[in-house]
């Protein structure tokens, strides 16, 4: 007989960030119409229910109804592999995000994380470098010239900038000393002492890791591999139906979670200005307990990390509608004779900056 | 070399500057362009019409569906003089003309009248030229209505049926405007109680 795993509090916190990531990506298809929109003077969904706001549900309708189709030729087995890998990766990698501080009921003590690993940052990049094979698969298994170079260009660009934004990272762990996401995040706010966000003591840092974040999720103005002009439609020229709607579902999927890393790692995660004073002055004031007034930070901050990712899912988009796309050799470029250098040159100046005692 | 128009401008090739090369620069002034434009969208200009509810007014001059009038009691206007379809420049315009006969007087208002009439909507242009050639003012390309867009061919060809304007103006119902005997009759009388 098989014992099953009791279900403890985490499998709950995963189900929740699986729910609300799948939630925040169905929106994220609605924000981008309506944020497109209003730059370009124009009005955006405004048909389905109040505001469009039932527009992803028409979407979903639309994509649920449509024809399967497999091109002759094709691999159907790597064919249905291709976006459901896509969709995998991206949901697996918010599993180690802290998403808020601890949570104290009695002597029960719930952290608002899905799996609380010291090797959080490996996780989320081993993660991310699997998921460029639901892409290469995808591109592979259609039979398809167009989308076979969809997919290699995806694969070349994604390794490309892993390498800068994996450097660009080294240069924040030398700071924080662990790869724990919560570690770090913690790290960014001490009780008693000031502390500043990551993003103070790393702007060269956070700034190439946010163009590689662009690059990793296949985004404007790195969205070569899904270029029409000149590729027909890229790696998903094949796909159609919600095969075609996981792998646009993965991008916005993708997209969130890079926004949440970036957050805890450069913009202090779950922390807030002033957390601990508003928290001493609710016990010594107000006379609440501890434990209480430690639990509505948490809250607080909880909201606060999905207010940064927000304004991170926000720019992502008001960038795809500001830029135009990269030609390729320019992405290549930029990628191998720009960033990777910059990076390098910022993990000297980091470790000179640690040595000089100037930053810790 | 002589400019033709002013407007030449002369380009240079100057190395660009390091804030150009830098690329980011330039990047957050396209941002800012962008995020001008998003606030005015939210606070009042949008170029959108909400098209069925809202409908963008027509430019005066605008020529749309044609219709083939009355006179002031009611009688079609047209003699099937043909020199509309002359005019044409795209042969839209087919008719065939026909006598008219003794107590049909209320009906057509020349001895000779259209007995059929046919705009081929996928032809015309929409000029405006055979509204000019009309000696009688029959022919009227509407300002406020276009012909409707239609799933068959044969459906864009606009007969009398549909082109003769409606007896009592109110009536929207395009077809079936022949007037009835009855009609006929009251407007005869009308007539011959007319003055000459």
């Amino acid at each position: 007989m098989i014992e099953l795993p009791t279900l403890g509090w985490q499998s709950i916190v995963i189900l929740v960030v699986f729910g609300v990531s799948l939630l925040i990506a169905t929106y994220c298809t609605y924000a981008e119409r309506v944020i497109a929109a209003f730059l370009q003077d124009r009005v955006g969904p405004d048909r389905a229910g109040p505001f469009g706001l039932l527009q992803p549900l028409a979407d979903a309708v639309k994509l649920f109804t449509k024809e399967e189709f497999f091109p002759a030729g094709a691999n159907r087995a790597l064919f249905v592999l291709g976006p459901c890998l896509a969709m995998i990766t991206a949901l697996m990698s918010s599993a180690v995000i802290p998403f808020g501080n601890v949570i104290q009921f009695g002597t029960n003590v719930f952290n608002l994380q899905g799996i609380e690993v010291n090797i959080g940052m490996l996780w989320v990049f081993g993660i991310v470098s699997l998921g460029v094979y639901g892409v290469m698969i995808g591109g592979w298994a259609s039979n398809n010239k167009f989308s076979l170079l969809g997919a290699i260009r995806a694969g070349s660009q994604n390794i490309s900038y892993e390498l800068a934004m994996g450097m660009a990272l080294i240069a924040v762990l030398m700071i924080s000393g662990t790869l724990s996401l919560r570690e770090i995040t913690l790290q960014q706010s001490v009780a008693g002492e000031w502390h500043f966000w990551n993003i103070v003591k790393q702007p060269l840092g956070f700034i190439i890791f946010l163009v590689c974040a662009f690059a990793e999720t296949n985004r404007t103005p790195f969205d070569l591999p899904e270029c029409e002009t000149e590729l027909v439609g890229g790696y998903h020229t094949e796909y159609s139906s919600m095969k075609m709607g996981l792998y646009l579902f993965a991008e916005y999927v993708n997209v969130f979670v890079a926004s949440a890393v970036m957050s805890v790692l450069y913009f202090g995660g779950f922390n807030f200005p002033f957390q601990y004073e508003l928290r001493d002055w609710f016990v010594n004031s107000q006379g609440w307990e501890l434990t209480s007034a430690q639990n509505l930070i948490s809250i607080v901050g909880l909201l606060g990390l999905f207010g940064k990712i927000f304004a991170f899912i926000f720019f992502f988009m008001w960038v795809r509608w500001t830029l135009p796309r990269f030609r390729y050799d320019q992405l290549m470029r930029l990628g191998w004779t720009i960033l990777i250098p910059l990076a390098i040159f910022n993990i000297l100046l980091t470790g000179g900056l640690i040595l000089g005692g100037i930053i810790k | 070399m002589q400019s033709l128009s002013n407007r030449a401008k002369k380009l240079e090739a100057k190395p660009m500057t390091l804030a150009e090369r830098a690329y980011l620069p330039a990047i957050f002034q396209g941002l800012s362009i962008t995020m001008r434009h998003f606030f005015r969208a939210a606070t009042k200009k949008q170029v959108t019409v909400r098209y069925p509810e809202e409908k963008r007014p027509f430019s005066p001059i605008f020529r749309g569906l044609h219709v083939l009038k009355r006179d002031e009691v009611g009688r079609e206007r047209c003699t099937a003089c043909g020199l509309c379809a002359v005019a044409c420049p795209a042969e839209a315009i087919t008719m065939v003309a026909g006598e008219r006969k003794k107590g049909e007087e209320g009906l057509y208002r020349e001895e000779k009248y259209a007995v059929s009439y046919e705009v081929n909507m996928l032809r015309c242009i929409f000029c405006g030229l055979c509204e000019e050639a009309c000696p009688k003012a029959a022919v009227y390309l509407q300002p406020d209505k276009m012909a409707p867009p239609r799933f068959e061919r044969d459906e864009f060809i606009y007969g009398k049926d549909r082109l003769v304007e409606p007896v009592d103006p109110n009536a929207r119902s395009i077809r079936g405007i022949q007037l009835t005997p009855e009609q006929a009759q009251a407007l005869s009388q009308k007539i011959s109680q007319q003055p000459a």
